[in-house]
């Protein structure tokens, strides 16, 4: 098997040489071993191109060996389970992985788009900003949209599930290197609940790659032993595969689970990812840091990797990324990398240090093993299109080779930059570490940690000692400026891990850039930003960071600047001549990793999106064939549709039957809230305009409710049942809000009033029979209820209870016409309506719609809170202002009715329309405009709020709020519908039945 | 394992990714939802009170950088409504009291 894998060693690696996997890589079958990544498995096998750049179609190798990756983003999968941009270095291997390249045509080795490369000096940074503005950015888009990019979406529905959890711990450790590790045995010695996620597979960290000695023992004895003893703690629960991506307050972290990574479907797959909300009290962030690349001319090309990769792709998967490597460097940190890829067996061919004097004893150990170190030298330039074949070495300081060194891979060792991405979505602040030459944690916020690499610290056992210091969760001394990870001999305790001192913890590095070099140095990667586009930008002064970022775009993009951010702003900084720590980091924001979207609404989709209310009578509704649609939440009917009607040809049937026979009408989702006590007339006093102790029991009365700005909010019907006892109805889509607006005034402002709520809208059903016929019908209910005008009057109420049945009947109307609401427990509702039908069949009985119902109270001029008023409608403005007038004590939004603003002319006032043409048309929505009106521009005087063809009154009907309309009434005014003009006359809003006559019929 | 754990470290009011409700304990703070600043007093009678005074009722609030005292429904819950003083910017809970008690006596400076 080792053969098909050329660069595969021959021992060493954490992988399971007994486990070979097979998979495709651009349609080639390769293989692998269990352990691998996609990018370790392409790596053995040779595979040096792996994608091609955003801008410039620029050949690209594998950079990193994890989340730092910016250059290896594949798409995996195919079909509806394609997933495009999943960095080859993250992606476990599995067998029958299939992956492709993205951003090349015809292929990644051949790739047309390389011609954008070749004129590179016609595309520097604000290239677009400047040129494609004319005629217009539109224009250009589709075509640049094609060439640039990354991978592409499929097209089909994502068929895999994704699951939500919620969680709660003590401590929550973020990371499981040597510091994690630490943090995490000494939380689980204090806390109740621990939680420990990592990003990888396998927990340890560096450890799994780097040869270390902790507590004796070698790195890896140590990880298994420390690893089976937390699994034995139940309070310890370890989560690996699973990516923390976001800070949000209280501590809550999003981390991402890949469950079912390898896209099996089908029933029994389960879901793919586990999206879990960690609600943690304390949080250890053992993030790590993330290695920095050089910058030197062509440092993009494929086999230039960073150095901690090379070293995780030797000593974890045994994969030798090249046989004669080069190490660049600018800090001590290479020369252990050295060792250790000397230790594997792979050539060494030399190191170039970039400082004037590097550690004498590191430099000394590399001439022993007879390997060259370039001092005070430079890589200059490197050669290689699809894999580097050499590189250049120069003086620092000079553009002048002075030796080429043959090579098929390039180690950059360019320093660290701490993975602070979550500590600053924590708030915590950074500083400008000279040092590490990279931003580290300052002031740390309460209720999180830090320890380990992220704080910058390079010392194996100060890590261990401060993750076990950070996991023990001391309170902390002092104020809050004191650092959580500060060393104390206290924190010290028996089963603290330890490693014996590993140098001084110093990096040296000095950071150096090439000037005046005229190929291209590479900044960001993935969006092909080089050195030359930061000093364009300097020249053009954007010289803030955030200013950088968006005109280079350094730093945006799937890897979020990663391996680029650092470089540009150190570059940044070197350029203005100013302290990279007064310039700043760009903030970080969720997510560290990029989240499949799915995840993110997880089962909350299709029927589970949100809730949807169904009547009582739903069944009966299908069975009279309703033709069903949304309102609200409410599932209703439009109309009931028979014998091949169409929708206007029902409503019409549906209309006329209301007014000439009978009809039922299923008011179920009616807002009904009962309201009880001693105190319930003088709580319902402050909220309607209304007078509502003058109300007698048995009786109703309709009435507005308005908010503090004197705006209507909700209408309808309220009822005297008992002395202490009455019946709200709210309209169908206002029940649940008026309710808690009616609890919140209870407890918060009138906590004096001795008043009991109870919303009942579920437990009635409300069927509304209406129409000439309505007594009749009722009346062979033989309920022996007393419906004559002089028992039950209009706006009366009566309550009953028949056979041990409660039922209440309203005498109310949005009809028009003679109206029995009927109310009765929800569960009876069927029975009734069906009822109702049996008994009414002779009287041609019809349920209506609530497409029927509007246009009815359209007829009727009666308005409908939400579509006759708006945002700023008060009581004047549709006609009641003589009832507010005439309200005696305070009640909601009277100071407010006597504003400047609520009194002045110029209102939008509600009023009917009337065409003024045989034939007219109305259409809500229509602007009503002057009646000279010559042509747009014109000053809109308002508009149709409600229009319908009114199939009683042979003509349309609208209502309107109109500027100034009540005291406009027989005046004609033009109305715009959408370039149509139609004249129409503006009217009383009440065009049926003026008299009102019908209703004490 | 029979090694006695120490208690929890934190059970105090300064938890704050869970909300305490005075009635039901503390709970997630998605059971809650947010009513704005609290003890506002509502000036009455309408005849009695001046545009400035309607107007600093309904439009102005405060907007302090630290503690700020509002309103909160445990709405998923026990539906009471009850007052928070909260740190604005580290969002500690200071405390939390039912809606019929007073303003406890907090200086800013204790939270801080």
């Amino acid at each position: 098997m080792s053969l098909s894998q050329p660069f595969r060693l021959d021992s060493g690696g954490r992988i399971a040489r007994d486990r070979p996997l097979s998979f495709t890589f651009n349609g080639k079958r390769l293989s692998g071993y269990h352990g691998d990544t996609l990018a370790a498995a392409l790596l053995a096998n040779g595979v040096r191109v792996v994608g091609r750049s955003f801008k410039f179609h620029r050949p690209r190798g594998i950079l990193g060996a994890g989340a730092e990756e910016c250059n290896a983003l594949v798409t995996v999968g195919h079909g509806a389970l394609a997933e495009p941009n999943v960095r080859a270095t993250l992606q476990p291997l599995y067998d029958g992985l299939t992956a492709h390249s993205q951003n090349c045509w015809p292929s990644v080795t051949c790739d047309i788009g390389r011609s954008l490369d070749y004129l590179h000096f016609f595309w520097p940074a604000g290239f677009y900003n400047k040129t494609f503005i004319w005629p217009h950015w539109h224009w250009y888009e589709g075509f640049i949209r094609r060439l640039s990019g990354l991978g592409k979406l499929p097209s089909e529905n994502d068929p895999d599930q994704y699951i939500h959890r919620n969680i709660h711990c003590d401590v929550l450790v973020v990371g499981s290197g040597p510091a994690g590790l630490a943090a995490a045995l000494a939380a689980g010695e204090r806390a109740r609940r621990v939680i420990v996620v990592e990003q990888d597979g396998e927990l340890g960290g560096s450890l799994l790659w780097t040869d270390t000695r902790v507590d004796g023992e070698s790195g890896w004895v140590w990880l298994e032993e420390t690893v089976r003893k937390l699994k034995q703690q139940d309070n310890v629960t370890l989560l690996t595969s699973t990516t923390a991506s976001a800070w949000f307050e209280h501590n809550m972290v999003i981390a991402v689970e890949q469950v079912n990574d390898r896209r099996i479907t089908g029933e029994d797959a389960g879901p793919r990812q586990r999206l879990w909300k960690i609600h943690a009290r304390e949080i250890v962030l053992a993030t790590g840091a993330l290695e920095q690349p050089l910058v030197f001319a062509n440092n993009d090309r494929p086999g230039i990797m960073l150095a901690s990769a090379l070293q995780q792709y030797c000593g974890r998967y045994a994969v030798a990324p090249g046989t004669r490597i080069v190490i660049a460097a600018n800090n001590d940190g290479a020369y252990a990398v050295a060792d250790a890829i000397i230790n594997a067996g792979i050539d060494v061919v030399a190191v170039i240090d970039s400082r004037q004097k590097p550690a004498h004893k590191s430099v000394r150990a590399m001439h022993e093993q007879g390997i060259t170190v370039f001092q005070n030298a430079i890589a200059l330039d490197c050669s290689g299109d699809k894999g580097v074949q050499s590189v250049s070495v120069a003086k620092r300081g000079s553009l002048e080779s002075m030796a080429t060194l043959q090579c098929d891979c390039v180690a950059m060792a360019g320093g660290w930059q701490p993975a602070v991405h979550l500590f600053t979505q924590a708030r915590g602040s950074l500083r400008y570490d000279s040092n590490l030459g990279a931003f580290v944690p300052d002031a740390v916020p309460p209720h999180v940690h830090v320890a380990g690499m992220v704080t910058g610290e390079l010392r194996l056992d100060h890590a261990l000692e401060q993750g076990w210091i950070a996991g023990y969760n001391r309170p902390r001394a002092g104020s809050g400026d004191e650092s959580s990870f500060r060393r104390t001999s206290e924190a010290s305790a028996d089963n603290r891990p330890r490693a014996r001192p590993d140098g001084d913890g110093a990096l040296r590095m000095e950071r150096v850039w090439c000037e005046h070099h005229s190929a291209r140095q590479w900044i960001d990667f993935q969006h092909d930003v080089t050195l030359r586009d930061i000093d364009i930008a300097v020249a053009e002064n954007y010289t803030s960071v955030e200013h950088l970022k968006r005109y280079t775009t350094t730093g945006m993009a799937v890897d979020q600047g990663k391996t680029a951010n650092l470089n540009a702003l150190l570059a940044l900084a070197e350029r203005s001549g100013r302290d990279p720590g007064e310039l700043g980091m760009t903030t970080f924001r969720p997510f560290y990793l990029p989240v499949t979207l799915g995840a993110l609404p997880g089962r909350n989709l299709g029927d589970f999106y949100s809730a949807v209310q169904h009547s009582p009578l739903a069944d009966c509704q299908v069975q009279a064939n309703a033709l069903v649609d949304d309102y609200g939440r409410w599932r209703r009917p439009r109309v009931y549709l028979r014998n091949g009607e169409n929708e206007q040809q029902a409503i019409a049937r549906e209309a006329v039957a209301a007014r000439t026979s009978v009809v039922i009408f299923d008011g179920s989702p009616l807002g009904k809230i009962e309201v009880r006590g001693p105190d319930a007339a003088e709580f319902l006093s402050r909220l309607y305009i209304n007078n509502v102790a003058s109300l007698n029991v048995g009786r109703a009365r309709y009435g507005l409710m308005l908010n503090e700005n004197g705006i209507i909010i909700d209408d309808g019907v309220f009822a005297r049942l008992g002395e202490e006892h009455y019946l709200v109805h709210t309209t169908s889509g206002g029940a649940a809000r008026i309710y808690n607006w009616m609890e919140a005034l209870l407890q918060g402002d009138w906590p004096d009033l001795d008043v009991i709520l109870t919303p009942v809208t579920a437990q009635w059903a409300n069927i509304a029979v209406s129409g000439p016929h309505a007594r009749e019908l009722l009346g062979r209910l033989e309920t022996g209820i007393d419906l004559g005008n002089q028992a039950l009057p209009h706006m009366a109420v009566t309550c009953s209870v028949i056979e041990d049945v409660p039922v209440r009947i309203l005498r109310v109307s949005f009809t028009g016409e003679l109206c029995y609401e009927i109310n009765v427990p929800a569960d009876c509702g069927a029975a009734l309506w069906n009822c109702l039908l049996r008994l009414g069949d002779d009287l041609q009985v019809a349920p209506i719609g609530v497409e029927t119902l509007m246009v009815l109270r359209i007829e009727k001029g009666y308005l409908h809170v939400g579509s006759d008023t708006d945002g700023y409608t008060t009581p004047v403005d549709i006609g009641w202002g003589h009832v507010a007038d005439g309200k005696q004590g305070e009640f909601l939004g009277k100071r407010s009715l006597g504003r400047t603003f609520n009194l002045g002319h110029g209102r939008l006032e509600f009023v009917g329309l009337t065409p003024a043409q045989q034939g007219g048309v109305l259409r809500a929505g229509a602007h009503v405009i002057d009646a000279d009106y010559q042509g747009a521009p014109a000053p809109t005087q308002g508009y149709v709020t409600s229009a319908c063809y009114s199939p009683n009154l042979q003509r349309y009907a609208g209502l309107g709020l109109v500027r100034d309309g009540r005291s406009r009434l027989g005046e004609e005014v033009k109305v715009y519908d959408d370039g149509e003009v139609h004249a129409a006359v503006i009217s009383a809003p009440v065009a049926w039945d003026p008299e009102g006559e019908r209703l004490h019929a | 394992m029979n090694r006695q754990r120490p208690e929890s470290p934190t059970s105090k009011v300064d938890a704050m990714f869970r909300i305490p409700c005075p009635y039901c304990g503390e709970r997630a703070e998605t059971e809650f939802i947010y009513g704005g600043q609290t003890h506002l007093a509502r000036p009455e009678p309408s005849e009695r009170v001046s545009d400035r005074e309607w107007a600093e009722y309904l439009f102005y609030r405060d907007n302090p950088k630290g503690l700020h005292f509002e309103r909160w429904q445990h709405h998923f819950g026990c539906r009471q409504w009850f007052n928070m003083a909260r740190h604005t910017v580290s969002h500690e809970i200071v405390a939390v009291y039912r809606m019929d008690e007073a303003r406890p006596d907090i200086e800013p400076e204790e939270t801080v």
